[in-house]
C-alpha cells in the first residue's frame, strides 16, 4: 500500500472514532458501525422475520384445519403484526441492545448522550423504520396501482421515500431517521478474546540480536501489521514479510521465519514501548524517530 | 499461559509483559462474569460476584489506560477495549427490574407523556374536527361530494344513494344484522387493530417532516368520517349511527389524535428547537413520542377489541353511548389527572 493510501484509509478509520466518556473519565472510543453492517444486520434481521412468518404460517395453516375454526386466522393477524412491530423493540431492549443481525455483525445500539438505552428511545427508532422500509414499497405500489398517477409523480415521490430511508448514507454518524429521532447511534461491539502474549513467548526463543538501526526503519503501524501475521501463523505470508524486513535491513537469509520474526517483533516493541514510556509516540516509518 | 508469565515477572523493569501477567487474571474474572451477567441477568451472581462487579469493572478500566499510554500489543488493546465497553453497558445500562420498568411505564411514563403533548393533541383534534366538518358541510349540501372523499368500492354501499333501510342494517339494527356478524368477529377486531396500528405509526412516523404529513394524514381521516357522517345523518339515522360510531370511536380517534400529536412534537421540536440544539431537541421529543406511541398502541388494541366485539354484541344505542362515554372519561382521567412530580 502507498503511504498516501495508508495515511487515507488511517484517517478514515479515525474519523469513525466518536469520543465516549465514562463516569471513571476514561474514553471508550466508540466506533461508528459502517452502512454495509447495519445493511447486513438488516437483510439477516428480515430474513429470519420471513422465514420465522413462514412457519408460523404453516402452523396456523394446519391448526385452522385441524381444529376447523377461524380463530388461527385472527392469531395469524395478531402474530403477524407483533413479529413485524416487535422483533426489532424485543430485542434491542435486551441486555446486548441488538438484534440477531446485529449480533452477527458484531454491532449494537447505544444512546448518543452516554446515558442508558431507554425503552422509549428503542420504540421511537424501530418505529421511524416502519416508514423508511415501507415508504418506498408503498410510493411504488401506489404508482403500479393507479393509471391516474404519471410516471414522474412515482418517480418524484419514490425519491424523496429514498432519501429518507437512505438518509443514513447522508451524515458522517451513520444515523438512521430512527436514530436521529431516538437520539442513538450504532457503534461496534465486536468481541475479541484475549490472544496469548507472543512478545513474552518470544522471550526464550534464541539469541539473535539487532541492532538499534535496524529496529530504527519501523513505527507503531507496522509493528501491529507484523503482530496481526504473526498470529495468523500462515507461512506464505510470514515468508513475505520476513524477506521484506530482511532486505529492509539488509540481513542474510540465515534463520526460520517466524524465529526471525519474532525475536525482530519483540525488540521493536521493546523499544518502540520504550519510546512512548518517554512520550514519543511514532505512527509509522514514515515518521521522524 | 504459565510459563511465559512466571518468565515476565522474572524481567528487570517494567515491561508491558510483566503488566500483563500481573493484572490478567482480572480480566478473565471480568470476562466471565460479564458472559453470565448477559445469559441470566443479576440473579446469575451471587450477591460477592455482585459486589466484585464494580471492582473489577474499575480494574479494567485502569488497565486499559494503562495499555493505551504504555502497551503497543494490538490484541491486548482490542480486548481491553470490548471488555471496557462491554461492561460499561452492563453495568450503567441496567437499572431497574423488567416489572420496574413496566409498571413505572404504566403508573407515570406514559400518561405523562400524553400530558406533556397536550397542545399537540388539541391541534390534531382541530383538525381532525375541521376535517369531518368539511366534509360533513359538504356532502350534506350536496350529496355528490360523497364519492371524492370515499372511493365506492370502500363505502361498501354505504353512500347517498344507499336506502334508509340498508343503511340501518349497517349498523347493526334490524333482522340481518345479526346472524351475519357473529362469525368472524374476533377476526374482524384482529384485523382491525392491526390496520390502525399501521396508519398510527405511519401517522407517527411522517412526524418529522415538519409535522406536515401527519396533519394531512390526520384532516384525511377526518374527511372520512365526516363523508360517512353526513350519509347517516342525511337520512335521520344520525343518533343510531352516533352510537356505532361511539362505542369505540371515543377510543380511536383519541388513539388516532395521539398518534398524531406524537408525530406533531417531534415535527415541532425540528423546526423549533428553541435553546437546545436540533439533534438534542429532536431526540428529547422523540422519546416523549416513543411512549406516547406505544401507549397509542394499547388503546386501539382495546379499541378493536371494543369494535370487533362490543359493538357487534350490544346493538342498543344507548348503551353503546354509554360504554363510548365511560371510555373517554376513563382514558381522559388516567391522562390528565394530575399526578404528583415525585422524582424518582
Amino acid at each position: 500500500m502507498s503511504a498516501a493510501a495508508t495515511a487515507k484509509s488511517r484517517t478514515a478509520q479515525k474519523g469513525k472514532v466518536r469520543q465516549f466518556i465514562t463516569p471513571e473519565g476514561v474514553d471508550l472510543e466508540l466506533r461508528i458501525a459502517s452502512s454495509g453492517l447495519r445493511f447486513g444486520a438488516l437483510i439477516v434481521d428480515i430474513s429470519l422475520i420471513v422465514v420465522i412468518l413462514f412457519l408460523f404460517s404453516l402452523l396456523m395453516l394446519w391448526v385452522g384445519f385441524a381444529s376447523q375454526s377461524s380463530i388461527a386466522i385472527s392469531i395469524w393477524l395478531l402474530g403477524f403484526f407483533v413479529l413485524r412491530t416487535f422483533w426489532f423493540i424485543g430485542f434491542e431492549l435486551g441486555q446486548r441492545a441488538a438484534t440477531p443481525g446485529k449480533r452477527l455483525m458484531g454491532i449494537r445500539v447505544v444512546a448518543r448522550d452516554g446515558g442508558r438505552l431507554t425503552a422509549d428511545a428503542v420504540v421511537a427508532r424501530n418505529l421511524i423504520r416502519e416508514l423508511e422500509l415501507f415508504l418506498p414499497l408503498m410510493m411504488l405500489g401506489f404508482g403500479a396501482g393507479e393509471d391516474t398517477v404519471s410516471g414522474w409523480t412515482v418517480l418524484a415521490g419514490l425519491l424523496w421515500s429514498l432519501t429518507l430511508s437512505l438518509f443514513l448514507l447522508f451524515n458522517k454518524d451513520r444515523m438512521r431517521m430512527g436514530d436521529l429521532i431516538a437520539g442513538t447511534w450504532v457503534v461496534m461491539a465486536q468481541r475479541s478474546k484475549l490472544d496469548r502474549d507472543i512478545a513474552a513467548e518470544a522471550e526464550a526463543s534464541g539469541p539473535m540480536q539487532f541492532t538499534d538501526a535496524e529496529l530504527a526503519v519501523y513505527g507503531i503501524f507496522e509493528l501491529q501489521e507484523l503482530e496481526r501475521v504473526l498470529r495468523i501463523r500462515e507461512p506464505r505470508a510470514m515468508r513475505e514479510v520476513a524477506d521484506t524486513i530482511r532486505a529492509k535491513i539488509g540481513r542474510p537469509v540465515a534463520e526460520e521465519d517466524d524465529v526471525f520474526l519474532l525475536s525482530y517483533y519483540r525488540q521493536l516493541k521493546a523499544r518502540l514501548e520504550r519510546k512512548l514510556l518517554f512520550g514519543k509516540r511514532r505512527e509509522d516509518k514514515y515518521a521522524s524517530d | 499461559m504459565i510459563a511465559p508469565a512466571a518468565a515476565a515477572l522474572d524481567a528487570p523493569s517494567f515491561s508491558t509483559s510483566r503488566f500483563r501477567a500481573e493484572r490478567e487474571a482480572d480480566w478473565i474474572a471480568f470476562d466471565a462474569l460479564l458472559t453470565r451477567l448477559e445469559k441470566r441477568g443479576a440473579k446469575g451472581l451471587s450477591s460477592e460476584e455482585l459486589l466484585q462487579l464494580p471492582v473489577l469493572y474499575r480494574a479494567t478500566l485502569s488497565s486499559l489506560s494503562i495499555a493505551r499510554a504504555t502497551s503497543l500489543d494490538k490484541a491486548l488493546l482490542d480486548h481491553l477495549e470490548a471488555l471496557s465497553m462491554r461492561g460499561y453497558f452492563l453495568i450503567y445500562g441496567v437499572r431497574q427490574s423488567r416489572l420496574d420498568r413496566l409498571t413505572r411505564f404504566f403508573t407515570r411514563d406514559w400518561p405523562l407523556a400524553v400530558q406533556a403533548v397536550w397542545k399537540e393533541t388539541l391541534i390534531i383534534a382541530l383538525v381532525i374536527i375541521l376535517g369531518a366538518l368539511t366534509s360533513w358541510l359538504l356532502v350534506t349540501n350536496q350529496p355528490e361530494w360523497f364519492y371524492n372523499f370515499i372511493p365506492e368500492e370502500l363505502a361498501g354501499g354505504r353512500d347517498p344513494r344507499a336506502t334508509t333501510e340498508f343503511l340501518r342494517q349497517t349498523i347493526g339494527h334490524g333482522p340481518a344484522a345479526a346472524e351475519e356478524e357473529s362469525g368472524g368477529l374476533h377476526i374482524f377486531a384482529s384485523y382491525l387493530f392491526t390496520h390502525n396500528s399501521r396508519v398510527s405509526i405511519m401517522s407517527f412516523a411522517l412526524g418529522f417532516a415538519f409535522g406536515v404529513p401527519t396533519m394531512m394524514l390526520e384532516f384525511y381521516q377526518g374527511i372520512n368520517l365526516g363523508a360517512i357522517v353526513a350519509v347517516f345523518t342525511g337520512k335521520g339515522l344520525g343518533y343510531d349511527f352516533g352510537g356505532w360510531l361511539f362505542i369505540h370511536g371515543t377510543t380511536e380517534l383519541f388513539a388516532a389524535a395521539l398518534s398524531g400529536a406524537a408525530g406533531l412534537r417531534i415535527g415541532a421540536a425540528v423546526v423549533f428547537p428553541g435553546a437546545r440544539s436540533r439533534l438534542q431537541a429532536a431526540s428529547d421529543a422523540g422519546r416523549t413520542a416513543g411512549k406516547v406511541m406505544v401507549g397509542v398502541i394499547l388503546m386501539l388494541l382495546v379499541a378493536g377489541l371494543l369494535e370487533g366485539f362490543g359493538r357487534q354484541l350490544i346493538t342498543d344505542t344507548l348503551m353503546r353511548y354509554g360504554i363510548g362515554t365511560l371510555m373517554l372519561i376513563f382514558w381522559l382521567g388516567y391522562y390528565y389527572v394530575p399526578r404528583r412530580s415525585a422524582a424518582t
